[in-house]
């Protein structure tokens, strides 16, 4: 079995016990619900957007920050769930055992992370848009480039800390910790570009923060996939 | 020209000293640490207090500050007591990655902590600084954002150390979270820069007055000294307390 084999049985075999369980969705799913409405009452729902023509409310002004708040603090759940399966039956042992580049192992963690993250943003980008009355149907493939490319810079940094923490009793504090001081990068590029799609680019901004999210997300990439055999070390 | 140079050089000497002092300590004995922590310690608080005095008394008021520059002469070299600590924090985490000799992770702790006591030093003297000249405490600056997720990233190192008992394990965790959070402070710099840009540029040499160069250049030798001092002190706390850790796991390991 190649290593590219290797990965993707991971994928199915997470994909499978995540099916069958529900456990990182059903969290993630009622958590974001949550903060949607928490923004919605925090921030009042009729307040004016801060446009000069005053038009649309100050939550459809602030979206794309909140879609990429709400999608950070839920996908942390996911995350935090990511390598408990193995912790709990002992798969851990299993996992180091798994014959070949443990960079599989990384990169089959990191396919099924990313799976269920936008699994769960296909579901908070449309409610949230019928909630705070967004129109989005023609920025679609736009808004889809970029919050896939955010996404993955989450994922890869994400899955990263998930291994380094997964034994730990405190996990559930420690991983936030780590995690968001190393992704103020892809939240300053994703916020930027998602605002860029939604608000319309008249500066021509868009390519160059798409270059710097792309160039973000291929350093976090290589430095946690170099590292990650260290991670899950015993 | 000829000055620039020598200022180059010299710093770079002085920088590649200290990182070859903090690296070297693994192998030294407890006594010639504690010499040099001393010769260090003694000689800062020379410099210390001359370059005080040169910098509160004899070099001028600048011109339109007036007074309020001289926290300059504390808020400056403690950047360079970060930038020292977080380098040597680094370094020692890869040199721990590849030997596993436990000793470089007392090195790795010693230069995050005092990184971080030099990195809060200067974010607070830097508020205060910047409330009389900016008119405000805080602004997202990418030098302010920055030093300060450098602070979070760091703080967050020193708590996982706090909560992981298993030494190795904890010397391997936060080795890797010590290189991938200082892998990402440039990146965190670049990307507050694009995102918004008041932070002066550097004043060079040349337009500043000579005593006020030279007030702050004994200051931050002092400082580097001071780091060497500190940095020895917290390096054998570290070591003394993870012998007495792998002592006590092995009578732990030889009583069952």
């Amino acid at each position: 079995m190649s290593d590219l084999g290797r990965a993707l049985a991971l994928v199915r075999k997470d994909m499978i016990t995540e099916r069958r369980s529900k456990a990182a969705f059903n969290a993630m799913a009622f958590f974001a619900a949550m903060v949607l409405f928490i923004f919605s009452f925090a921030l009042g729902p009729d307040a004016p957007g801060l446009t000069a023509s005053g038009q649309g409310t100050l939550l459809q002004y602030l979206w794309p920050g909140l879609l990429w708040v709400a999608i950070f603090f839920t996908g942390i759940l996911a995350l935090n769930r990511s390598f408990q399966v193995e912790m709990e039956s002992g798969g851990m042992e299993a996992l180091r055992l798994y014959p070949g580049d443990k960079k599989a192992i990384y990169a089959g963690k990191l396919i099924a992370n990313l799976l269920t993250l936008v699994a769960m943003e296909l579901i908070l980008i449309p409610v949230s848009a019928i909630l705070y009355n967004i129109d989005l149907w023609n920025k679609l493939p736009a808004l889809m480039g970029v919050i896939g490319m955010g996404t993955l810079g989450f994922a890869a940094v994400g899955t990263f800390y998930a291994a380094l923490t997964a034994n730990l009793r405190a996990r559930d504090v420690m991983l936030p910790v780590l995690v968001f001081p190393i992704l103020v990068p892809v939240v300053v590029a994703a916020v930027k570009a998602t605002t860029l799609v939604i608000r319309g680019d008249p500066m021509g901004e868009m390519w160059t923060w798409l270059r710097i999210m792309g160039l973000i997300d291929l350093v976090l990439l290589t430095v946690c996939t170099l590292t990650f055999e260290f991670a899950i070390e015993e | 020209m000829v000055g620039t140079i020598i200022l180059v050089v010299v710093t770079l000497a002085v920088v590649g000293g200290v990182l070859g002092f903090s690296l070297r300590l693994v192998g030294m004995a407890e006594s010639s640490v504690r010499r040099a922590g001393t010769m260090a310690g003694v000689g800062a608080l020379v410099l210390l207090a001359l370059g005080l005095y040169l910098g509160l008394v004899w070099a001028p008021a600048e011109r339109l500050m007036g007074d309020v520059y001289r926290i300059m002469y504390i808020h400056f070299p403690s950047w360079v007591g970060t930038g020292a600590g977080y380098l040597t924090a680094f370094l020692a985490s890869i040199f721990y990655l590849k030997t596993r000799d436990p000793g470089y992770d007392y090195v790795a702790l010693a230069g995050a902590e005092i990184g971080l006591l030099f990195n809060v030093t200067g974010l607070i003297t830097g508020a205060l600084w910047g409330r009389p000249t900016w008119g405000v405490y805080w602004t997202w600056d990418p030098r302010l954002t920055t030093t300060a997720i450098m602070a979070i990233t760091f703080a967050g190192y020193l708590v996982l150390r706090a909560f992981m008992e298993d030494p190795e394990g904890r010397a391997r965790a936060s080795s890797l979270v010590a290189i991938v959070g200082f892998v990402n402070v440039p990146i965190v710099y670049f990307s507050v820069r694009w995102w918004r840009t008041l932070h002066q540029v550097q004043s060079s040499p040349e337009t500043v007055d000579a005593p006020i160069v030279w007030a702050l250049r004994t200051m931050m030798v002092a400082f580097v000294l001071l780091f060497v001092f500190l940095l020895a002190q917290r390096f054998l706390l570290a070591r003394i307390r993870g012998e007495e850790e792998l002592e006590l796991m092995k009578l732990e390991v030889a009583g069952d």
